[in-house]
């Protein structure tokens, strides 16, 4: 896959018929802002930050599906994969850490709590929504990956 | 009563699974399977007659709703079975690579 | 004083992430990354004891939650006494790693395994919740499975195969436990449910669940009837990883948990007592006599391991102070002098190339270091006077004949005969007797000729050298002075059974 708007100009070869890739093109933007919908409502609606991960994820796998894993990994690489997931884990941490300042470890630190049913609200628990889907998505995505290119380093599958 | 019944069939489903099979991928089927039948175990647990959701709104009370504690704990315990999970079929996939078979009679360099 | 409980977790973590983040393009910065973070763990874990003895029991609140319904994380006595032993063999080995993991092309990932699975074992031992601990039971063994499948050679793919499905069995196992305990006490803090099960009474459901966390716990721990993992588990991983997964592991994640859960959760009864005693001496003798038939280096050691688990769990089982005293001694004990002969396994498997007992033999005028540091382990694990050794198991089986246990006692002594025994042969082998002109193989080929054959580069030599002297002078830790704060007081925290509760809940106010 050479051509630069991958999306646009989808090569026949590769992926699955044209009706798969048509419709993969109209809903995957769909998908992937549902998953940040249910993952920026996670303290106020069911779902949260695992959920909403998994949901982005398989917005990603779902390209690598319809159009094979080169333009897959062309929007989110391996490396950039591997980035978040770090990322995310320590930035759930350092969240976790800032706790002390106020005292205690996972100590919701923010004076005032908001309000039930707010968006803006629930202190530092949006913010670890954000992290844990960094994380859970990147995560599961190179889970995917790996099993799929049978190339795979054998990687630590963190339960968080 | 039935339904933690057919949570240990299902269980025992799984185990037997394990043990009896000789295929790597049946035997990893057979663990979440089992991972399963616990996880349903640990969700009816929290379970109460009558009762709903435990979601929160603004425009009614709750008043008898179910446990939402093993609800919780059992998504984690999804996650961490995920991890597990496809820890299993890499190695499983990489034993592929290596011995050619998932046939677990025919996997024999350790003994002793 | 109690922002230091979750250091133990926090350091580990941070250190796993930075080293994934950041070390995959900078070489150097893994090996620097882990040393440190192993050597600020042992500062802290060696600060821990003096707070311990200074105010008692420190629960920490995590979150600010007050406990019932919230997070703690308890440490008492017990928990220091674990914390040393672990990260102190944690910081040797990976100060050894820095030149064996050489060979390996990412020493990133190793290092963020093995940070995560002492993040998962720090976290078990600290732990005050249930489900808190099973969820880091199983970030430590998944980290461990992936250690194990290190090499990716067909052997170890195989070894850490049948590993993660037992082991995940008896994780199974362990969450069931855990789902039978809280449908009948409805809380999930440990000291909480110690509470409620004195309130409620411990019926049935009590012992069906001990059962269940003996087979999950046990599985951990590779006692008898569920060792089958051990002997290709641990053998099959790169040689600090068996030091890890055979000095501290098995401990945290099988010992630890079972005695934490026997004692202070639900208080020993006689029923768990003989189960024990019968498991305990069923390891001791069943490990010893396989180890004595084994050839290949680290599979004795494998076996052998089954074998002092053996000892610590008859220790544990009896139950007097002194038993417990001296299990958790030759706990102690166990895991410096277990992890010192996995290290020499691997210098040796470093420069010969071989782990083949046959093969080897007058190497101590070659590898001086490793010959005599291996001479003091094998004296010290076969219980031979002026070792640790000696005296932990001399407690174990004083105690066992003070309890009136003389079958066990005997077998105690007889067992550790064996280990002599097949110690001896393996000092012979190996580093005695007749120096053969080149190792060969069995079909012929010279794997490495005899002059080529050296010590191994300093950062593999420091470490063995420290925990061997620590073989010498750990006898000296059940002088007064010394127990103390640190074999005693883990001694009371168990001693205290079911008043753990109380103790946890008093140092709530603090």
């Amino acid at each position: 896959m050479n051509n630069k708007k991958e999306a646009a100009v989808p090569d026949p070869n590769k992926g699955m018929t044209i009706i798969v890739k048509t419709i993969t093109r109209l809903t995957v933007g769909l998908i992937l802002l549902y998953g940040i919908y249910i993952l920026s409502h996670g303290h106020v609606s069911p779902g949260g930050g695992f959920a909403g991960g998994v949901i982005v994820a398989l917005s990603f796998i779902h390209i690598m599906l319809a159009f094979g894993k080169d333009v897959a990994l062309k929007k989110l690489s391996m490396r950039a994969a591997s980035f978040f997931e770090s990322l995310g884990a320590l930035l759930f941490l350092l969240i976790a850490v800032i706790g002390f300042t106020g005292g205690s470890f996972f100590l919701n630190f923010f004076a005032d709590k908001g309000e039930p049913f707010k968006l803006f609200s629930a202190g530092i628990i949006p913010l670890c929504n954000i992290a844990i889907s960094l994380k859970v998505g990147a995560g599961l995505f190179s889970i995917f990956v790996i099993l799929v290119m049978l190339k795979f380093t054998v990687d630590g599958k963190k339960g968080n | 009563m039935l339904l933690y019944f057919l949570c240990l069939v299902l269980f025992s489903i799984g185990i037997f699974c394990i043990l009896r099979k000789r295929n790597l991928i049946k035997i990893i089927i057979g663990i979440i399977i089992a991972e399963y039948a616990v996880h349903l175990f640990f969700a009816l647990v929290g379970y109460r007659a009558e009762g709903r959701s435990p979601i929160f709104t603004p425009s009614e009370n709750i008043f008898n709703m179910v446990d939402p504690l093993p609800q919780a704990l059992v998504l984690t315990a999804i996650v961490i079975g995920l991890a597990v999970t496809a820890m299993m079929v890499a190695i499983a996939i990489r034993i592929y690579d290596k011995y050619g078979t998932f046939d677990i009679t025919k996997i024999r360099k350790l003994h002793g | 004083m109690h922002n230091i409980i979750p250091i133990f977790v926090i350091i580990p973590l941070a250190g796993a992430f930075l080293t994934s983040l950041i070390g995959k393009k900078v070489k150097g910065v893994p090996d620097m990354l882990g040393n440190l973070s192993t050597a600020c763990l042992l500062i802290a874990s060696l600060l821990s004891i003096s707070f311990v003895s200074k105010c008692g029991v420190l629960v920490y609140k995590v979150g600010a939650w007050v406990p019932p319904i919230g997070i703690t994380m308890v440490m008492d006595g017990f928990t220091s006494f674990m914390l040393v032993t672990v990260n102190l063999v944690a910081f040797l080995v990976t100060v050894y790693s820095v030149n064996y993991m050489e060979k390996f092309t990412s020493k990133w990932t190793f290092y963020t395994l093995f940070l995560l699975m002492l993040a998962g074992m720090n976290g078990v031992i600290v732990t005050g919740d249930m489900f808190n601990l099973f969820v880091f039971m199983e970030i430590a063994s998944v980290a461990s499975y992936a250690l194990v499948a290190f090499g990716t050679e067909e052997e170890e793919l195989e070894a850490s195969f049948k590993y993660l499905i037992m082991s995940t069995v008896g994780s199974l196992f362990v969450l069931l436990g855990i789902v039978f305990m809280y449908s009948y006490t409805s809380t999930l803090n440990m000291a909480d449910m110690a509470a409620v099960l004195t309130q409620k009474g411990a019926g049935n459901i009590t012992l069906f669940t001990g059962v269940l966390f003996l087979m999950g716990f046990g599985l951990k721990a590779a006692i008898v009837p569920f060792h089958a993992w051990l002997p290709d588990a641990h053998p099959s991983a790169p040689a600090p990883i068996s030091a890890m997964l055979s000095g501290v592991l098995i401990k945290s994640l099988g010992i630890y948990t079972i005695a934490r859960i026997f004692y202070n959760v639900f208080g020993m009864g006689a029923k768990f007592t003989e189960v024990l005693l019968i498991f305990g001496a069923l390891s001791m003798v069943v490990g010893a006599l396989l180890a004595s038939g084994q050839w290949d280096f680290k599979r004795l050691l494998a076996y052998s391991s089954i074998s002092q688990i053996g000892y610590i769990i008859l220790g544990l089982a009896i139950g007097t102070p002194l038993a417990i005293l001296g299990a958790l001694f030759h706990l102690f004990n166990h895991s410096v002098f277990k992890s010192l002969l996995f290290l020499n396994s691997g210098a040796l498997e470093y420069a010969t190339g071989t782990r083949d007992m046959r093969l080897m033999g007058g190497l101590k005028e070659k590898m001086p270091v490793t010959g005599r540091t291996s001479f003091i382990a094998s004296m010290s694990i076969a219980g031979v006077p002026p070792f640790n050794g000696f005296f932990s198991k001399l407690i174990i089986i004083f105690a066992a004949v003070q309890a009136g246990y003389i079958g066990y006692a005997f077998l105690a002594a007889l067992v550790s005969v064996v280990t002599l025994a097949y110690f001896a042969t393996v000092q012979k082998n190996v580093f005695f007797g007749s120096p053969s002109g080149a190792l060969t193989a069995s079909d012929g080929k010279v794997t490495k000729k005899w002059d080529d054959i050296k010590e191994p580069p300093v950062f593999m030599k420091v470490p063995v050298i420290i925990l061997a002297i620590i073989c010498i002078f750990g006898g000296l830790l059940i002088a007064p002075r010394f127990s103390q704060n640190f074999l005693k007081a883990a001694t009371d925290a168990l001693m205290a059974g079911k008043d753990y509760a109380a103790t946890v809940f008093g140092g709530l106010g603090l």
